[in-house]
Order: structure tokens, then C-alpha cells, then sequence
């Protein structure tokens, strides 16, 4: 019989070995699936894991994963605080819909303004719309006590609704005949996100996103309100106690997991996506909430939880067209590696104890 | 205006049913205390293996059948995710969100373009002929009975039983229905493998008779839906069928508005029901006491009996 | 901070050169899907047009495809790991594509894009579409012969010129041979959606629709069809395996012509930026056999139509005709422009309800 004993300390080794070990058995399990679609399981966990690297093409997938991981990471840095704090933010994906919207449309109102602030006020005002989206279940839950986990997540298709609304209305391209989307910011220089250095993907998102993980770290790790996330979340009477306001850090939790989703959707829809479209939402919002858990809620795991998930997903259209593969199998692949990260998680608190209980 | 409101109830009926089938099997997690946000993986599966059990059998029952299994079998990888290995329900649940659509994508491949056993619709003696209440309730297949059948059972189960009270003693306080003696975790595993059953016999509904064929990706955003139509009736199982009914009828009214040459905003409408569930959540909760009734208070929270 | 700027000075340097990098032998040919290729609608069929290529060329030819490719960024990388895979041709075959491509292209001077149903060309980015218009008059032409209770429904997708134009090709076509039909029209706002497009099948035959037409890309209207005893068109591919006796004919996209032109082009060194817009005669919009259910003499009408269209005394916009409100559009046998018919954004007269605007 086996059953899982508590740890006093998290396992610092455990730490950081259950990532490889989840990503070794995905690599079996894996390499399985491929054999069983009649595929050379080593060429496409080669293709997956090492050719976005490290193989021939990788000057190329290396900004390409930055840019597939930016906004994963911000979003989930964001998310990370209220989920120490036992505050459940589910609806990034809505807050990361209403920042492009509300910092785009700012943006398409000034069209065709020539000025360097036109940018940065795009980037606030995006910050501002998902603030404001994610104050909603904030405002909600404190005054009338509604659950924020289902809140945030109607939230998630009001927002996509009103985006559907504003490209197919308001927001169309005057230009574009009829067809449902905006204008397009790369003919629109002072409100374009462009590729910085060419060739390597890093756009002004990439450099944020940096920054942000930095802030991040120093704000969980050295600074007092990291503290107080942490009380709240792990003993909520006694952060009462030490002067923290459950509202207030409710507030600030889902305000500023909002305002990061926002951003990182004006950062999007400004530089990679381009323009508004009802195709533009592709579920950043819910994978970061995965990332934020892959990565322990902790800044730096979830740099890298991010940076991992992006490569999979390059690697993963690698392989598609290298080999043929239907999208599906890559889709159960990133599945497979979310359910092992997640299941051998569990190795960092417990340990696992054969035999009978003996005390009690 | 000449909508018939007739088969517009008629067909509003089966749009809200698979949504009807996930809810129910997701009200009863959410009671145990757990939040499976894995529906729509679970519907997809569903609805795949209910298909190809369909086309080789010749026949929808086995198809249903096999669809329950299947969407139990998938809910039990979230099961040992969350219950043994101690994983976040909300990773977990969107992680086997992802899975489920890639599984059912690949077991369809060779499923596309053909056409199922069809479903007859049960037969009431003649009675489907009565004016007005005839094509409302005496002319559907079976499922849709079995929908609504499945509520009943669920209600009478929560509400009369011991098992469903000991359900809702999990739900709200783990750890107080650990002290009891109660096996918490073996509960609430088979209260996400009966989510899953149901899940997926909603997604064999949505590839067997609604639509009726193999499409990927057809469950197009269900999953969720049930989700909300659970909060939407306050985890209270009569008002799912109101909320699923509610949802669905959004979807048809607003198609035959269309089809009567009314110009609406169509993306306003569809927010419309996700607004609503924000204000019926709203006004719920807001009644502190009643919420307690209903809500249950471990709803997401992670259990380990030494801790 | 300077050998950061060094290194990628330098990436963006082999990034360039990246395009010269040509495949040895073989001509490698690219496609890049918005939907999966089992949709048995748009994709499918852009799938069939690829196998086509495979099945001419032989071993001369190697094709690649990613299908479920998101419009947007994601598109934008399959597209160039494509190019620096060694692609020569690459069919990229969503109207969203089109920035990404023209924007790939430009990184890529020496590889060969074909960018569908969009409007910008480069130098080496040429654009393609079907007149899908030419097959909508034909069932269109069927569909007001068929119909008992004078009423088609039409479901419809985007607002966009291509579904509009769609919509009053086969309006006036129904009209002609029966002056009493009415067009029934939903929006989904939805390209792709089975659950949502059978609903709105459902929706028509209640109001009264006793043909349904679809600009969407599932079968699933068809299968609505067969169940309740109506008629339907195919779309995209002929879907007759989905209503044997509902389906009465169907449009089918047919790229394979085209894709392999285009291919052999490249392989010829012959290949030029274009703009084409095919129809019914040169082959990319198909019309399906027509079901036993149509008289005889309607067969032959339609056939009729489907020859003049192909020869060109016939064209699906032929005046008189007046625009919703009245006005005055085209005098007695003028034809419309393709100006004109590629920014169509009004009803023809005698369309009930108004364009969303």
C-alpha cells in the first residue's frame, strides 16, 4: 500500500528534479503515441525538444519562442500572486481580450496621429481595460461575496462577445471590405510593436515581460507584500492579524493580474497578431493559468514553465509539417507533459511511503 | 411575426440537452466539493467514442454507452491528478481540457463524413399529436427524457439519500466529513467519474443526434457553457434544466429572429446569458446565508487527510 | 549590450540567406490550413488540391502542410519554418493569412507564395479565388425550380463581399425561374461551427425553408437536411455522403488545376506574381451531379446555364438589375465589374432584410 507522508520542508532536490522526470516520461509516453502513428518516436521528440534549440533553424525558433512565451509568462506572473494568496483568477483570457480592445481602440481613435506617445498611452490604456475587467470579480466578491473563479470566467466570453461586436462594428477597418477585423497596426508606425532586432522576435513585449519577472522576483522574495500574499494565502487569520486587508488584497491581486493580462494582449495585438480579429484570442489567458502552476507560482519557474510550453509548441508545428503529423497528436503531447509536470509536482511536499501507516 | 413558438421550445429542447447532460454530472463534482474545469474535454471524448461505437455497433444505445464509459475514464486521470497526487483542480481540469480535444481528434481521423445509426424518437402512443404540448414533449428521442429524468434522479439523490447528504458533507467541509469517518477521497472520485459520464454522453448527443456526424473539435465551446449553467442554477438541480433551456434558447431564438429577417446585434445577444449568470451568482451570494445552503464551501480546495 | 546587437545582426543576416537555401532536387511545396483537414469543407478540400499535386509530380515533387493554423503570429512562424525548410511554393489558404504572408515574403524574396482569397500581391506573393459566384447562380437556378414553398434559406457566415455576392448570385437566379422565391438568411458569424450551423438548418426549415444553401464550412446543414426531408447543396466539397437524397447538387473548390500549374511553374522557372480569379471554366468551382430528384428538363436548364457560364454568354450579373433599395445598379445586359463585384457590400432588389452592417 502505498500512501504520500508530508514533508516538513519543500524538497529542494525534488524541485529540481521532477520537472526532468516529467519530462522523461512524457518523452516515453510520448515517443509511444508517435510509434504508434507510424512515426520514428527519436526524430520527433528530436524535432520537439531540439530542433527549436539547438538544431539547424534555431536562430530562427529561438525568437520565436520568446515570442510565444511573452505573454504566457506576463500573464502568469500576474495570475501567480492571487493564486498565493488563494485568489483564483481564472479569467486572464477575458482581461487579455479587453486590454487589446480598449488599448487598440485608443490606438485606431488617434489613427493615423503621428506622435511618440501614441504607443505608450496604447500600452496604458490596455493596461487600464484589463485592470478594469479584472476589478469586476474583485468588486464582486467583496461586496457581495461572488465567487471570483466563476465571475472571472463569464467574464472571459463577455469579453470575447464585445470583441466580436467591435471588430464586426465600431472597430472594422473603414478600409478593409466588410472584412471583421481592425485596421492593421504594422501600416500604423506610432502605434506598431515591431520586431526589434530583426531576425530574433524580441519585441517591446519580450523586454517587458523581462522586467516584469525581475519585479517579480524581488517583490515575492524581498519585499513586504510578497509577504503578505503569502500569509494570506497559507494562513489567512494570522495575515488578518498581522494588518492585512482581505479586500483590499483581493483588489490588488485581481487588479493586477488584470492589468498584465491587459498589457500583454495590447503587446500581442500590436506587434505578433497585428490587428483585432475575432480570431485573435488563441488561449493565452487559460494556458498561463498552467504555466503559473507548472512553474510553481514562483517568478522564475514560471520563466522557464513558459519558456518550455513555447518550445513545444514551435517543435510541435516542426513536426507537423516535417513529418505529417495531425495537429492532434501534438495537442495530446502538450497534454500528456501538463498531466506528468502536474502529477509529479506532488514529490516536492510528500513522500511517498510503502507500507502500512504505523503512527495513529 | 410568425415564429411558431411551438418548435421553437421544440427546438430549443435539443440544443440545451447535451449542455443539460454535462451540467447535471458537473453539479454533482461541484457538490463533492471538486471543480472539474475538464467538461468540454470530457463532452469531446464523449463525443467521439459514442460515434465510432455507434457506426461499428449499428446502434445509438451501445454508442451511448460507450460514451459515459469513456468520458469516466478520462474525468479518472483528473480524479488521480487531484485526489491522490494532490494537483490544482484548475490546472488539472485545463490541462485535460487540452488532452481530451487532441485524444478525440486523433481517435476520429478516419471518422469523418460518415453518418451515424440514427436515433428514433420514442414513441408516446400517438400522443406526439396533441396540438401544442405534442411536438413539445411527446416528440424527442430518447435522450431528451433521459435528461431530464437524469435531474430528477440527481434532486431525489441529493436531497433524500444518505449518500447524497454524506456527498454534500464532503463538499462543504472535508475535513470535518474525514473526522466523521467518511472516505473523502473514494467520494469524490466517483462524483467526478459520474461528471465524466455524463460529459460524455452530452458530447455522444451533440455527434449522434444534434448534428448528427463527426467533426473535430464540434463540442465548439459546450464544455463551458455547462460550467456556467451549474453556477446559473445555484448548484440547485431543477434550475438546470431552466438555465440549460435558457442558454440554449438564447441560441435559437436569436437564429430565428434572423431568419425572419430581424437585424439584431448577434455578439450583444450572446453575451446576454453569461451576463445574467454574472447577476444570478451575484444576488446568490450576496444572500449570505442561502449561499451557504447551496454553494458548497470546499468547492476547489485541495484535501489531504493529515493535513 | 553591443554583443547582444552583434549576434543578432548576425541572425538577421542568416535569416536572409535563409531563403536562397534551396532544396536540392525536388520542388518542395508548402500549405499552410486555417482548419483541420478532415473540416470535409474548405481545408479538405485545399488538402485534396495538395494531394493532387503529390499524385502529379511524383517523386519530383514533396509536399508539407500544418493545418489549425491560427491567424495571426502562429501563422506567421509555420510559414517561415516552412521557407527555411526549403519550400519553394507555399500556399498559404485563409483570407487572414494575408498580412502574415506578404510580411513572410518580404523575408524571403526567392520562395514563391500564393496567398488565397486575399487582395495584396507582391513580387513574389500572387493572389487566387474561385468565382464560387458562377456555382451559387447554378444551384441557385435549381433551387428556384425545387422549391414547393417558395422559400430558401440561406446560411451565411461574415458579411463580406464573398458571402454577399454569393447570396445575390443565387437570389437573382432563383428569381428568374421563379419570381415568387424567397431567400431566408442567417448570419452565424461563424466560419466553422457544426452544433451552431445545424441550429440555424433548423431555424430555416421552421420558417418555412424548404432548400437550404450554406456559405459555412461543415456538413452539418446537410445532414439537418436529410433528416428532416428537405434539400440542401453541398459546399466546399460535394457531401453527398451526408445527405443522399437531400443533397440536389453542390459547389465544389477544386484548387487541384490550379496547384498544379502553379507548381509546375515554379519547377519551369516560370512562375510570375498573379492575380486569378477562376471560375466554373477554367475548372476551380465544380458543380456536383445533379441529384434524380431533378426533372429532367431542370437537369438540363441547369446544365445550360452551367455551359454559358463556362463559354461566357452568361453572366451570373446580368441587367437589368437594381440594388435593394431600388436604385438603379445594371441597365438591361450589362455585365457587373470585378470591381464592383469584389467590394459587393448591398442586396440586389427584392432581398428581404438588410446587410449587417
Amino acid at each position: 500500500m502505498m500512501r504520500l507522508e508530508p514533508r516538513t520542508d519543500p524538497s529542494n532536490i525534488m524541485i529540481g528534479l521532477t520537472p526532468i522526470l516529467a519530462v522523461l516520461a512524457t518523452m516515453i509516453f510520448g515517443g509511444l503515441l508517435f510509434v504508434f502513428l507510424g512515426k520514428n518516436p527519436f526524430d520527433a521528440i528530436r524535432m520537439i525538444f531540439w530542433d527549436p534549440l539547438l538544431g539547424e533553424h534555431a536562430f530562427y525558433y529561438r525568437g520565436q519562442i520568446l515570442v510565444k512565451a511573452a505573454p504566457l509568462i506576463m500573464i502568469a506572473l500576474g495570475l501567480s500572486f492571487g493564486f498565493r494568496a488563494g485568489i483564483w483568477n481564472i479569467g486572464a483570457e477575458g482581461q487579455f481580450i479587453m486590454g487589446a480592445v480598449i488599448g487598440g481602440a485608443t490606438g485606431l481613435a488617434l489613427y493615423p496621429m503621428d506622435s511618440f506617445i501614441v504607443f505608450p498611452l496604447m500600452i496604458l490604456m490596455g493596461s487600464i481595460g484589463g485592470l478594469l475587467w479584472g476589478l469586476i470579480p474583485a468588486y464582486l466578491k467583496i461586496k457581495f461575496n461572488a465567487n471570483e473563479i466563476l465571475v472571472s470566467l463569464m467574464l472571459v466570453y463577455v469579453a470575447f462577445n464585445f470583441l466580436v461586436g467591435m471588430v464586426t462594428g465600431p472597430l472594422r477597418n473603414p478600409d478593409g471590405f466588410n472584412f471583421p477585423e481592425s485596421r492593421s497596426f504594422q501600416d500604423f508606425p506610432s502605434a506598431h510593436n515591431p520586431e526589434l532586432w530583426s531576425g530574433t522576435g524580441i519585441h517591446w513585449g519580450v523586454l517587458v515581460t523581462l522586467g516584469i519577472v525581475i519585479m517579480a522576483y524581488i517583490a515575492i522574495t524581498r519585499h513586504i507584500f510578497g509577504f503578505n500574499v503569502r500569509l494570506a494565502g497559507q494562513a489567512p487569520r494570522a495575515a488578518k492579524f498581522a494588518g492585512v486587508n482581505p479586500n483590499k488584497m483581493i483588489a490588488i491581486c485581481l487588479g493586477l493580474s488584470g492589468a498584465l493580462a491587459g498589457m500583454a494582449g495590447l503587446f500581442e495585438l500590436t506587434g505578433p497578431a497585428g490587428k483585432l480579429t475575432t480570431t485573435f484570442p488563441v488561449g493565452y489567458g487559460f494556458t498561463a493559468i498552467i504555466v503559473a502552476f507548472l512553474g510553481r507560482l514562483h517568478p522564475i519557474g514560471i520563466l522557464f514553465a513558459g519558456l518550455l510550453l513555447a518550445v513545444t509548441y514551435v517543435g510541435g508545428d516542426i513536426i507537423q509539417s516535417q513529418l505529417s503529423l495531425p495537429k492532434a497528436s501534438i495537442q495530446v503531447f502538450q497534454g500528456m507533459l501538463l498531466f506528468f509536470l502536474l502529477a509529479v509536482d506532488v514529490l516536492v511536499n510528500f513522500k511517498i511511503r510503502i507500507g502500512k501507516r504505523i503512527t495513529k | 411575426m410568425d415564429i411558431s413558438v411551438v418548435s421553437l421550445i421544440a427546438s430549443l429542447i435539443v440544443a440545451a440537452t447535451p449542455i443539460l447532460l454535462a451540467a447535471t454530472g458537473e453539479l454533482i463534482v461541484e457538490k463533492s466539493g471538486v471543480l472539474n474545469l475538464g467538461v468540454e474535454g470530457m463532452m469531446i471524448m464523449g463525443a467521439i467514442c459514442g460515434f465510432i461505437a455507434a457506426v461499428n455497433s449499428g446502434s445509438p444505445f451501445v454508442g451511448f454507452c460507450i460514451a459515459a464509459i469513456s468520458g469516466a475514464i478520462l474525468s479518472l486521470l483528473f480524479a488521480i491528478l487531484t485526489q491522490y497526487l494532490l494537483a490544482n483542480q484548475v490546472a488539472s481540469g485545463l490541462a485535460l481540457t487540452l488532452f481530451g480535444l487532441g485524444l478525440a481528434a486523433l481517435l476520429g481521423h478516419s471518422y469523418s463524413g460518415i453518418k451515424p445509426p440514427s436515433s428514433p424518437k420514442f414513441e408516446w402512443f400517438g400522443m406526439s399529436d396533441i396540438s401544442i404540448i405534442g411536438p413539445i414533449i411527446f416528440n424527442h428521442d430518447l435522450m431528451v427524457y433521459f435528461s431530464v429524468f437524469l435531474v430528477l434522479i440527481v434532486w431525489i439523490f441529493l436531497k433524500f439519500t444518505r449518500a447524497g447528504l454524506i456527498l454534500r458533507a464532503v463538499g462543504e467541509n472535508h475535513d470535518a466529513a474525514h473526522a466523521l469517518g467518511y472516505k473523502v477521497i473514494r467520494i469524490r472520485v466517483l462524483a467526478i467519474m459520474f461528471g465524466g459520464a455524463c460529459a460524455g454522453l452530452g458530447g455522444a448527443y451533440l455527434s449522434l443526434i444534434r448534428v448528427p456526424q463527426w467533426t473535430e473539435g464540434m463540442t465548439a465551446g459546450a464544455g463551458w457553457i455547462a460550467l456556467a449553467i451549474v453556477v446559473f442554477a445555484s448548484w440547485k438541480p431543477w434550475r438546470l434544466i431552466l438555465g440549460a433551456y435558457l442558454f440554449g434558447g438564447v441560441t435559437i431564438l436569436q437564429l430565428n429572429l434572423q431568419a425572419n429577417g430581424f437585424a439584431i446585434p448577434v455578439s450583444y445577444l450572446s453575451m446576454a446569458p453569461y451576463l445574467v449568470t454574472i447577476v444570478v451568482l451575484v444576488i446568490m451570494s450576496a444572500d449570505r446565508t442561502r449561499a451557504s445552503v447551496n454553494a458548497p464551501a470546499s468547492l476547489g480546495k485541495i484535501f489531504h487527510a493529515s493535513s | 549590450m553591443k554583443l547582444l546587437k552583434t549576434l543578432m545582426a548576425g541572425a538577421a543576416l542568416v535569416v536572409g540567406l535563409g531563403g536562397m537555401a534551396q532544396a536540392e532536387d525536388k520542388t518542395k511545396v508548402g500549405f499552410v490550413y486555417v482548419g483541420p483537414v478532415g473540416d470535409f469543407g474548405w481545408s479538405y478540400e485545399h488538402n485534396e488540391g495538395r494531394k493532387a499535386v503529390e499524385e502529379a509530380f511524383g517523386d519530383k515533387v514533396e509536399t508539407m502542410f500544418v493545418e489549425s493554423v491560427p491567424e495571426g503570429a502562429d501563422s506567421e512562424r509555420v510559414m517561415t519554418q516552412m521557407a527555411l525548410d526549403g519550400a519553394d511554393l507555399i500556399f498559404t489558404t485563409s483570407f487572414g493569412y494575408m498580412d502574415p504572408t506578404i510580411n513572410v515574403a518580404k523575408k524571403f524574396p526567392n520562395v514563391k507564395f500564393e496567398h488565397a482569397t486575399g487582395y495584396k500581391q507582391a513580387d513574389n506573393v500572387a493572389i487566387y479565388s474561385a468565382r464560387f459566384y458562377e456555382g451559387r447562380s447554378v444551384i441557385g437556378h435549381i433551387a428556384g425550380h425545387m422549391t414547393k414553398t417558395n422559400t430558401i434559406g440561406y446560411i451565411a457566415s461574415f458579411p463580406i463581399p464573398e458571402v454577399i455576392r454569393g447570396i445575390n448570385a443565387a437570389y437573382i437566379a432563383a428569381k428568374k425561374v421563379n419570381p415568387d422565391v424567397k431567400l431566408k438568411i442567417v448570419w452565424a458569424y461563424t466560419w466553422f461551427d457544426p452544433a451552431k450551423e445545424a441550429d440555424a438548418a433548423t431555424a430555416l426549415i421552421e420558417q418555412g425553408a424548404d432548400i437550404i444553401m450554406q456559405h459555412t464550412d461543415s456538413p452539418a446543414a446537410m445532414t439537418i437536411a436529410e433528416e428532416k426531408g428537405m434539400y440542401a447543396f453541398g459546399q466546399a466539397s460535394d457531401m453527398k455522403q451526408f445527405g443522399p437524397t437531400a443533397r440536389l447538387s453542390s459547389i465544389i473548390d477544386d484548387w487541384a488545376p490550379y496547384y498544379i500549374a502553379r507548381t509546375q511553374a515554379v519547377m519551369d522557372g516560370t512562375w510570375e506574381s498573379t492575380s486569378t480569379w477562376d471560375g466554373i471554366k477554367e475548372g476551380m468551382v465544380g458543380i456536383g451531379d445533379f441529384s434524380n430528384d431533378i426533372p429532367a428538363d431542370v437537369q438540363a436548364s441547369a446544365t445550360a446555364l452551367k455551359e454559358a457560364l463556362m463559354s461566357g454568354s452568361t453572366h451570373s450579373f446580368t441587367g437589368p438589375v437594381n440594388k435593394q433599395d431600388g436604385s438603379a445598379w445594371l441597365a438591361a445586359g450589362e455585365t457587373a465589374d470585378d470591381g464592383t463585384l469584389l467590394g459587393m457590400n448591398f442586396y440586389v432588389e427584392g432581398i428581404e432584410g438588410s446587410v449587417p452592417n
